[in-house]
């Protein structure tokens, strides 16, 4: 019954991680920019539900309300910083964004405060198999609601023009310049869109974990983790590699303990760096 | 030439150093003014709790100065405080303790808040051999270094829920009990840790479960999936304010059912209003409650210290800001009875301190913890929707009867 439990903890919390990695994903992929601070903007999104929680409304809300003001946060971003660091080194963006995640952490500790707050669904609990496996509602919720935004947004990618032409930026901006995309608006569009999945992300995490301006940089961790993994581009990879390391990080915890947790998931990270660099090395000898 | 351009950097050098020694000599006491330093946490990750901290502060000095202030050899000194703000920074909160003794020429320190700032000045204030009342440091390991110019006004992290396993024990009969763990992996909770792992060994219980949690804690749900499988006495919590709601969270969620729930921080997560109902029965280790019946001059009871701070500051005082109110009445007893401004008489004076104040009795032992007062539990309970925290425990302040066991999740409404 344990595994059981594990299992669909750590799946459910999985595919809330996948979420933010495909944003980071499709930006990465596009911009060709490692943003640092996608956990901050994770957090942003989970205060604005917050907030409409204290106004009074049902926090779920959140995740229509959040993404629609992150998407223009994260376009007025791209307009102020990251449209001068797009065509620049790596570096340059990391060092950009990192800034912009400093920022951000300090003007929620200072709109928000520096307290740990939650939302309340009061979603209450399914309880399978005679109450030994429990599954927390806001949790399945959540899971849904990531799902349904990843099938959408493939749907748009795959149908709308703007979709079309973000693909068509990600495989050769220069290319697609010449041909009469507007690579300026998809960039901003590509950011935008970033953003609205931080917010739908940060909305739901209001209602599972907890709020704090400084918890921003685990999520952006473990997103950089989930795409170096699954490669750009590729959702189903992503939510595969999302469901992946929340069962890992699980099982980590029963199995070595809570203290090896974060420290595993590292360990993890460690061994497919190395793995892939060691495949490649046998390719290389094969193209010899 | 060089010897005039030496002659003149020699001269330079003489004036500063002059200038430097004179104004430390004299900036302790300015006028009729008594300068006490402090970096405080006003912005970053401990900026609330930070407030919290000075509000007490100001609101001691205040009430001193209004009531007359400090009396040195006959004539009246008032407390001022210069502050920095260490941005929840130990390598900044060391720079500003430097920067206070050192150019400012603070002679008396305050101390930060969080055991983790408190460790990073207290080898400065040491090094300038500059008494410090600190209120907000509880870390055993700041009072097992042989500090000499410490001061803390409170109980030290190991004692914070020694109580609560005492209590289950004497629930059970006398008879040990099974207790699971979970503390989270930083110098303050761990001392919590350790104070619970003595209380084990001289009751006769035993741990079950010993989880550490990670500092970017924000899921225990492995943990309370081990504690539903192997159904302990008690579960013990510590992990901050994050900690706190996080357990009450999950623990509802997963309907995990405990005979008893002990944790910290539960006024600082401000858990009853946050979580409501599902903190009902919760276990609260605290340093102080308004409703405790220690009384002195300046602030009459816990009763009134919480009207007036109410007044002043909008909200009910945390016990962060009880104790920070606290460390200045101790520096004032100590500079009355020291009657001199000389560092070591202060100190002296310091150690022999015996006092009741509003917040508690205050006594320091040779490491500089306070030893004359315990620690009380509270425990969270609800009228209808509304949530408060009760006294339960030492039974001498108890306002109400602890409630064993906590009910199950299934028959709470």
């Amino acid at each position: 019954m344990l595994m059981v439990q594990a299992s669909l903890d750590g799946i459910l919390l999985g595919i809330l991680f996948a979420l933010i990695a495909y944003g980071m994903a499709l930006q990465w992929g596009v911009m060709n920019i490692i943003n640092i601070a996608q956990g901050d903007l994770v957090i942003l999104g989970g205060y604005i539900a917050y907030t409409m929680y204290l106004a009074g409304i049902h926090p779920a809300w959140g995740v229509i309300v959040s993404p629609i003001i992150m998407y223009f946060i994260g376009v007025l971003l791209y307009k102020l910083v990251i449209n001068k660091v797009v065509d620049r080194d790596l570096f340059i963006s990391i060092l950009a964004t990192f800034g912009i995640a400093i920022v951000f952490q300090q003007l929620m500790n200072f709109i928000f405060g520096a307290d740990v707050v939650v939302a309340q669904s009061e979603y209450g609990t399914t309880m399978l198999f005679d109450n030994s496996v429990t599954l927390p509602n806001s949790k399945i919720f959540s899971a849904f609601i990531s799902v349904l935004y990843a099938v959408a947004l493939v749907i748009y990618m795959k149908k709308s023009r703007l979709g079309r032409a973000i693909r068509a930026t990600a495989q050769n901006a220069r290319a697609a310049k010449i041909l009469g995309v507007d690579t300026e608006k998809v960039y901003a569009a590509t950011f935008g869109i970033n953003a609205a999945l931080c917010g739908i992300a940060g909305a739901l995490i209001s209602i599972t974990l907890t709020l704090h301006p400084y918890v921003g940089l685990p999520y952006t961790v473990r997103s950089f983790m989930i795409v170096i993994v699954a490669g750009l581009g590729n959702l189903p990879a992503v939510a595969l590699s999302g469901m992946g390391l929340g069962l890992f990080e699980e099982f980590a915890d029963y199995i070595l303990g809570t203290e090896f947790r974060i420290g595993a998931v590292f360990m993890l990270l460690v061994f497919i760096l190395v793995y892939r660099r060691f495949k490649l090395s046998k390719k290389r000898e094969y193209l010899k | 030439m060089n010897k005039i351009a030496k002659l003149f950097v020699t001269f330079i050098s003489a004036i500063t150093l002059a200038l430097v020694s004179f104004s430390s000599s004299f900036a302790k006491v300015e006028g009729e003014y008594i300068v006490l330093g402090s970096a405080i946490s006003l912005t970053g990750k401990y900026s609330s709790n930070g407030v919290h901290t000075q509000n007490g502060y100001n609101m001691a000095v205040e009430r001193i100065n209004k009531m007359g202030g400090v009396e040195v050899q006959g004539k009246k000194y008032k407390f001022e405080i210069i502050y920095y703000d260490d941005e929840s920074n130990p390598k900044r909160a060391a720079q500003l303790a430097e920067r206070l003794i050192k150019q400012d020429g603070v002679h008396y320190m305050l101390g930060p808040y969080s055991s983790g700032l408190t460790k990073a000045i207290a080898p400065v204030t040491e090094k300038y051999k500059i008494p410090m009342v600190e209120a907000n440091g509880a870390s055993r390991s700041l009072f097992t270094k042989g500090y000499k110019y410490l001061f803390a006004v409170l109980s030290p992290a190991n004692q914070y829920l020694e109580v609560a396993i005492d209590l289950a024990v004497e629930k059970n009969g006398g008879k040990g009990v099974k207790i699971a763990q979970a503390f989270e992996q930083d110098a303050f909770s761990q001392d919590v840790r350790l104070g619970i792992l003595d209380a084990a060994k001289r009751t006769g219980s035993e741990i079950i479960i010993d989880d550490k949690l990670p500092k970017e804690l924000n899921d225990m749900a492995a943990t309370l999936a081990k504690v539903k499988a192997t159904k302990p006495d008690v579960l013990v919590v510590s992990g901050h304010t994050k900690g706190a709601l996080t357990a009450i969270r999950q623990i509802s969620e997963m309907k995990v059912d405990v005979p008893m729930l002990a944790m910290t921080h539960c006024d600082a997560a401000k858990l009853s209003k946050q979580h409501g109902k599902k903190s009902e029965f919760a276990l609260c280790a605290s340093q102080w409650h308004k409703n405790l019946s220690y009384k002195d001059k300046f602030f009459g009871s816990g009763k009134k210290y919480a009207k007036d701070f109410q007044k002043e500051f909008g909200y009910d005082p945390p016990y962060q800001s009880a104790e920070s109110s606290a460390a200045l009445l101790v520096f004032k007893d100590a500079f009355e009875r020291a009657n001199s401004f000389d560092r070591d008489a202060v100190r002296d004076a310091l150690v022999d301190t015996e006092m009741q104040t509003f917040y508690g009795n205050i006594k320091f032992g040779p490491g500089g913890q306070n030893v004359a007062k315990p620690m009380i539990l509270f425990q969270v309970r609800c009228k209808g929707d509304d949530c408060e925290n009760r006294v339960v425990a030492p039974t001498k302040w108890a306002s109400d009867k602890f409630y064993h066991p906590i009910p199950k999740w299934s028959d709470r409404s």
